[in-house]
């Protein structure tokens, strides 16, 4: 029996991860758009890769060449998160996809083929449905094997039937001969690939029909397993087939609300069947869910989105509660008018095995959570903190809070010397917001500090608005802190130690907005 | 007879030698008399303010009135919190944390509520269910009846309730007084150290008691200071 090679079908979105950001940021794919990660422009939309900014470009310099650039964080999980309608929509026409990475999926295409009468028609149908999902201006390449029907996917056109490829059976070796060698290293290579391909241009192996020139024994004796695998991949005979995905389990759910509800309890009531059910399915699924994210979709077309951590798994209680937080914490994202759509949808599951509680339950920490939790669904999510400390040279800056349950992501080490520091002991009391107050001189004054540091007079006396004056017996500074002076958040300010009457000791601040009392050492 | 002899043969040197104990052995037995509660539990307690307080310590299902000092504060709650205790904080939304760190309270066990508002009891009341020492700060006066009903919940959960400011029924009331910074001068230096007469007033032992106290010293540590109260100037005789 001959060797037939699989026909594969390659779907290519270009530039995924830009449309992807850009919906999910409602901007028009056609902007100047970068991704940024870490600093550097990660992907970049077409209208800026006209302006010359690509791939692995500084950020300030993408501005320097394009001052009106769309700047998006990049976000891998939001590309695949993008990516799974149009998977879904294609695993509902083709059995078999096997997603490659975001925005790129090779489906097997013998059956399609055959049913949609051709390969072409095919192709286009697919290309058609990824436009009805949002994935506008995808390609398809057919060919054998998957390398190449990549590559065929990489020389369509924009428009109409252009927009598919196909290189018939058994022609991909003179589709591939007059590529270039570098292709062969890419993500798609084995381990290694690179390595031999820098040698093989050394060796004056330009393309790939040079390289599927040279006999196979040769190249597997000099090259080894890796090698015989690019040989293969060089020469068309891709031999591995479209590994499909196992279609993961939906276990999102979803509630619409007609009319739109406009009051918290009443949405509260409405997701509370819902919530059971949702947790009735991953139960079923064997899995617990330690994240959730919510997302409500309001009347005038707002979305408020977010997700949800809790220490240990969810119960059907928590999500009604945390769905209920969401809508009265709302006033950041601003709902104006009522719910029409609550969707939950599952971000971390764990298996069920690792949240088995014990036969003599759990000992405190479970109490100490539900206790909590109860006092949360009392006050709202942030109203119960744990406290940590971070990094900075001001007491606020150096107390974090985070809601009980959530991670504590600090930035800002507290290890790291920060040179500035109030010296041992601390203020017990750190007045949040701080308090506006006057400080005098013998004369009544008011105490200044020049920008060379000299103060007016020594200060005798201070009083909070509308208070009694407080004498002080001591007094220290003024210390500077002079922080970010290259950046607009500049800051400056002054600080003092000083001591009243009472025997009180208090820490006195003196920045461009006046005299204030950020803490009581008492 | 001999054991009468061995008693009666030296009656004034036993005496003499055993009195302070024996005050303090009369004293225990008014207490356990007077005590609205059986057998009460102590929580660990700062040795320099555990002999203070009626019972020896801090006890469990009790509530203390703290004088708004957040330093003091910190100085109970260190010591349960060392010793594995979860402490919570209600209504005090200018904590300092970083200060309480160095007090020595574990901060992965320690909960703040800073802004309940009006639910201040019922926050109290849940808190108190699941923590072993909870701080709170009483906005306004509490009903009779929603305090005896608190009252009754701590001792049922062995919690121990400080309240920042007045409250009826406490076992004892800390307050500091002749508050004396060390370090500072008229302006150089630094705040270093502190000294403060704590006074202890409970119903149980009449008189209030006081001592000097390092609140902090230099070292950063509370300790009990050498020098001695001027009672004279706080209670006048």
């Amino acid at each position: 029996m001959r060797w037939e090679p699989p026909r594969v079908a390659l779907l290519w979105c270009p530039d995924w991860p830009v449309t992807a950001a850009a919906q999910s940021a409602k901007v028009l794919v056609d902007a100047p758009i970068a991704l940024i990660s870490g600093g550097i422009v990660h992907a970049s939309s077409a209208a800026a890769r006209v302006e010359g900014i690509r791939r692995g470009l500084r950020l300030r310099e993408a501005q320097a060449m394009h001052p009106d650039l769309v700047v998006l964080d990049y976000d891998a999980a939001l590309d695949n998160r993008a990516f799974e309608p149009i998977i879904t929509a294609l695993e509902a026409l083709v059995p078999g996809v096997q997603v490659l990475r975001p925005g790129l999926c090779a489906v097997q295409v013998r059956g399609a083929a055959r049913y949609y009468g051709g390969e072409l028609p095919a192709g286009l149908f697919l290309t058609g449905r990824a436009d009805d999902e949002g994935a506008g201006g995808a390609r398809v390449g057919i060919a054998d094997g998957i390398f190449t029907a990549d590559q065929a996917a990489r020389r369509t056109g924009a428009q109409g039937n252009d927009r598919v490829h196909v290189v018939q059976t058994g022609h991909s070796a003179d589709f591939l001969a007059p590529l270039g060698i570098g292709l062969l290293d890419d993500q798609q290579g084995p381990v290694g690939a690179a390595a031999i391909v820098t040698l093989l241009r050394r060796l004056g192996i330009r393309t790939l029909g040079d390289f599927a020139g040279l006999p196979a024994d040769d190249v597997t004796s000099r090259f080894g397993p890796p090698g015989a695998r690019l040989h293969a991949l060089a020469s068309g005979r891709d031999s591995w087939p479209v590994t499909p995905r196992t279609p993961p389990q939906d276990l999102d759910v979803m509630i619409d609300f007609e009319p739109a509800l406009d009051r918290v309890d009443q949405v509260a009531f409405g997701v509370r069947a819902m919530a059971e059910r949702f947790i009735l399915d991953v139960t079923a699924a064997k899995l617990v869910c330690t994240a959730i994210r919510v997302e409500l979709d309001s009347d005038s077309g707002e979305l408020s989105e977010r997700v949800w951590l809790h220490p240990r798994s969810f119960t059907p209680g928590d999500v009604v509660d945390r769905v209920r937080w969401q809508l009265q914490g709302s006033g950041e994202v601003g709902l104006s008018s009522g719910i029409t759509r609550v969707r939950v949808s599952p971000e971390a599951v764990d298996a069920i095995g690792n949240h088995e509680s014990g036969l003599w339950g759990q000992g405190p920490d479970e109490r100490i959570h539900h206790g909590l939790s109860r006092v949360q669904s009392m006050l709202g999510h942030g109203a119960v903190l744990m406290p940590g400390v971070g990094g900075g040279r001001t007491l606020h800056e150096r107390q974090q809070f985070v809601a009980w349950g959530d991670r504590l992501v600090g930035d800002r080490p507290a290890g790291q010397p920060w040179p500035g520091q109030l010296p041992t002991p601390l203020p017990g009391t750190v007045f949040s917001p701080r308090h506006p107050v006057h400080v005098f001189s013998r004369t009544g004054a008011a105490v200044a500090v020049d920008e060379r540091g000299a103060l007016s007079a020594p200060p005798v006396s201070f009083s909070a608005t509308g208070t009694q004056a407080r004498t002080l017996t001591a007094w220290a500074g003024p210390w500077p802190i002079d922080e970010r002076w290259w950046s607009e958040d500049a800051t400056s300010s002054w600080r003092f130690q000083a001591v009243d009457d009472t025997g009180c000791a208090w820490l006195l601040v003196l920045d461009a907005g006046g005299w204030w009392a950020e803490a009581r050492y008492d | 007879m001999t054991s009468a002899a061995a008693t009666l043969s030296s009656p004034e040197h036993a005496v003499e030698s055993s009195a302070p104990s024996r005050v303090a052995e009369l004293q225990a037995r008014i207490r356990s008399m007077q005590a609205t509660k059986l057998d009460s539990k102590l929580i660990p307690t700062h040795p320099a303010i555990a002999g203070l307080l009626p019972g020896g310590g801090l006890q469990q299902g009790a509530a203390y009135s703290v004088d708004s000092s957040a330093m003091l504060l910190m100085t109970l709650l260190a010591a349960p919190s060392a010793a594995g205790s979860w402490c919570a904080v209600v209504g005090v939304p200018e904590f300092g944390v970083e200060a309480a760190g160095h007090f020595g309270i574990d901060l992965d066990r320690l909960v703040l509520v800073p802004r309940p508002a009006e639910q201040w009891l019922a926050v109290t009341a849940a808190v108190a269910d699941v923590m072993s020492v909870v701080v709170t700060r009483p906005p306004k006066r509490a009903t009779d009846s929603s305090i005896a009903r608190l009252a009754a919940r701590l001792r049922q959960r062995g919690t121990t309730l400080l309240v920042l400011g007045n409250w009826p029924q406490t076992e004892a009331m800390l307050s500091l007084s002749q508050s004396t910074w060390h370090g500072i001068g008229d302006g150089h230096g630094h705040l270093s150290s502190r000294e403060v007469t704590i006074t202890v007033t409970s119903r149980m032992t009449g008189r209030p008691r006081s001592t000097r106290l390092w609140l902090p010293d230099s070292g950063a540590v509370v300790r009990r200071s050498d020098t001695r109260v001027d009672d004279t100037r706080r209670y006048g005789t």
